[in-house]
């Protein structure tokens, strides 16, 4: 065996420092936590900021916002939500027309600490083994939700969906939810990398589709710089959507456009090369790709 | 050709074979998601739906588990149902036997329901319809007993119209009165004061869901009585008075009993009144 190689970002905290190679890391992780917090020094204090839960949610009285999927869900069932539940649809769509959709999955949803605490673990005890489920099974996923919504007249999905239950769990007592959980967790750790997350949620399954036309992205501003170093795409829980744009695959721009990239912003941190940095979808001024510009085999 | 067929042909049978292979899987899932949402639309008895629930069947798929109703309930009687409660996960529920529903007047519950799942065109609390208490042991309700109890009565927010006590004589006795406590379903809001209150070991009166606690009479059937005053005299014409066959001299009239002169035959005993109270006659006391 060759020596293990150096992990990830080792270079650009060589180059960059450590907070520089880990600012969005740290910034996403505080985004995470903090959402949690401010739904749960309700429950904890009696401070009353949020209330509610992912599904939806109630702030300071004032700000109505809901969970487009599971309305989706329910307007499938046949049932039409009160004013104050469209208004929070409408609110939580176009944020996520400005931020990405799947920005949902890497900065708000509880469950991506769960499933990221499970690939950490996973590249640390070396398990180098993975199911192969393809990646657009979420798809079906999502579709077979709004399917059993639609067949059964109830939210069918709402039953089992982990990640609202592991949300609203934490506020309003979990029950067994840990099982489930924990059967996610391990899902992740021994059986899959980037399971659950990258293959089978359907409602990263549905963010996706809100964020297919959003408005910010990870661009390549200096893609020409790009020594194949592969950190990016070792970080990366959704590594397909990078290459295209690296590569310039059939003349893709400077700029990840799969709906899929959760803007998580940790290629950002790990190159060394500053390749990356977040953008608009407009504005591509494409700069050449220098010396790699065929090397891409189909 | 032939070159470049082959490969795409084997592409084509892996692609196929994998969206087979993933259809079925999804499929797979899906169905027992279908059939565990379908179980959990039976509510279990003990669990009883906030203020302007819809009916069940709706409810779960109005209701989007946001718990709001749970939060701004002044009395914290809501709970959001564990994925291990055998209904649908996340829905909101109380059980009257725990705490039950204190009725407030402005129904913070359904304001705060962002859905349809509490009906918002429920404006009088004394109209919700959570249940219905049914007085379900006659054996161990103290009031059957001959005991004045009645605190079930006297909780019920609705007093004197959703529960009243009807007084029955106590055949045990034979001279006390019962005083039965009677739901009157078109008043009973299903709060479940009763059911908290209820001093039994086990309570007595139990708030049911409608589909458990009513009753419907077949659609032709008429009452008498009402026909009879909505037609303002009797619908059978002419009114034929009932004619008893009683024995010669003796006279019987409907509310007064019997009559007649004393000397012609000895009137037959009458079972309706013991000479003695039952509790002297046999070896119960």
């Amino acid at each position: 065996m060759n020596a293990p190689a150096a992990r990830p970002g080792t270079e650009a905290v060589a180059a960059k420092g450590w907070l520089a190679a880990h600012k969005w890391l740290i910034l996403r992780r505080c985004s995470q936590i903090g959402i949690l917090l401010l739904f749960l020094v309700g429950p904890w204090f009696g401070l009353w900021i949020v209330k509610g839960n992912l599904n939806f949610s109630y702030t300071l009285n004032f700000l109505p916002l809901a969970d487009p999927y599971v309305i989706v869900q329910s307007l499938l069932a046949r049932q039409v939500p009160e004013k104050l539940a469209l208004t929070g649809v409408a609110i939580v769509l176009l944020f996520y027309l400005l931020v990405g959709g799947r920005s949902y999955c890497s900065w708000v949803c509880p469950v991506n600490l769960l499933t990221d605490c499970a690939y950490w673990l996973r590249v640390r005890l070396g398990l180098k083994g993975s199911a192969h489920i393809s990646r657009p099974t979420r798809y079906w996923m999502l579709g077979m939700t709004l399917v059993a919504a639609a067949v059964t007249g109830s939210i069918a999905w709402e039953m089992v969906n982990p990640v609202s239950m592991l949300h609203r769990g934490l506020f309003f007592g979990l029950g067994l939810a840990w099982a489930v959980l924990l059967a996610v967790f391990l899902f992740d750790l021994f059986v899959m990398r980037h399971g659950w997350c990258g293959h089978l949620c359907p409602v990263g399954a549905f963010y996706s589709l809100v964020g297919k036309l959003s408005l910010l992205r990870v661009k390549l501003p200096a893609r020409a710089a790009c020594n194949d170093c592969m950190d990016c795409f070792a970080v990366c829980p959704e590594p397909q959507v990078i290459r295209p744009a690296l590569k310039a695959i059939a003349g893709t721009p400077p700029l990840i456009l799969e709906a899929n990239c959760t803007n998580c912003g940790r290629c950002i941190d790990v190159c060394s090369k500053d390749v990356f940095a977040f953008g608009t979808r407009f504005n591509t001024t494409a700069a050449p790709v220098s010396g790699v510009a065929q090397a891409a085999p189909k | 050709m032939d070159n470049e067929n082959k490969p795409s042909a084997a592409a084509r049978r892996q692609f196929l074979a994998d969206t087979a292979r993933m259809a079925c899987g999804v499929g797979l899932l899906g169905l027992g998601v279908g059939l565990y949402a379908r179980h959990a639309k039976a509510l279990p008895p003990a669990a009883i739906r906030p203020p302007g629930a819809l009916p069940e069947a709706e409810f779960s798929a109005a209701c989007i588990r946001c718990g709001l109703c749970v939060r701004d309930c002044p009395f914290d009687i809501l709970h959001l149902a564990k994925p291990e409660e055998p209904m649908s996960t996340g829905t909101p529920y109380f059980v009257a036997r725990q705490l039950p529903c204190e009725m407030c007047e402005d129904i913070p519950c359904v304001k705060a329901c962002p859905t349809g799942a509490l009906d918002h065109s429920l404006k009088d609390i004394n109209k919700s319809k959570m249940g219905l208490a049914v007085l379900v042991d006659h054996e161990t309700c103290l009031n059957f007993l001959g005991l004045r109890c009645d605190i079930c009565y006297r909780v019920c927010p609705v007093i004197d119209k959703a529960i009243t006590l009807d007084p029955q004589s106590n055949a045990r006795t034979g001279k006390h009165t019962l005083f039965i406590p009677t739901v009157h379903s078109e008043h009973c809001t299903g709060c479940g004061k009763c059911e908290k209150a209820c001093p039994t070991e086990v309570a007595s009166i139990k708030v049911l869901p409608l589909y458990m606690a009513k009753g419907q009479l077949s659609s032709h059937y008429r009452l008498g009585w009402v026909e009879k005053e909505k037609a303002g005299g009797s619908l059978v014409a002419p009114e034929v008075e009932h004619q008893y066959n009683m024995p010669e001299g003796m006279q019987y009239e409907h509310g007064k009993g019997l009559s007649g002169s004393s000397g012609a035959v000895p009137p037959a005993p009458t079972p309706a009144a013991p000479a003695l109270p039952k509790a002297l006659q046999g070896n119960k006391l």
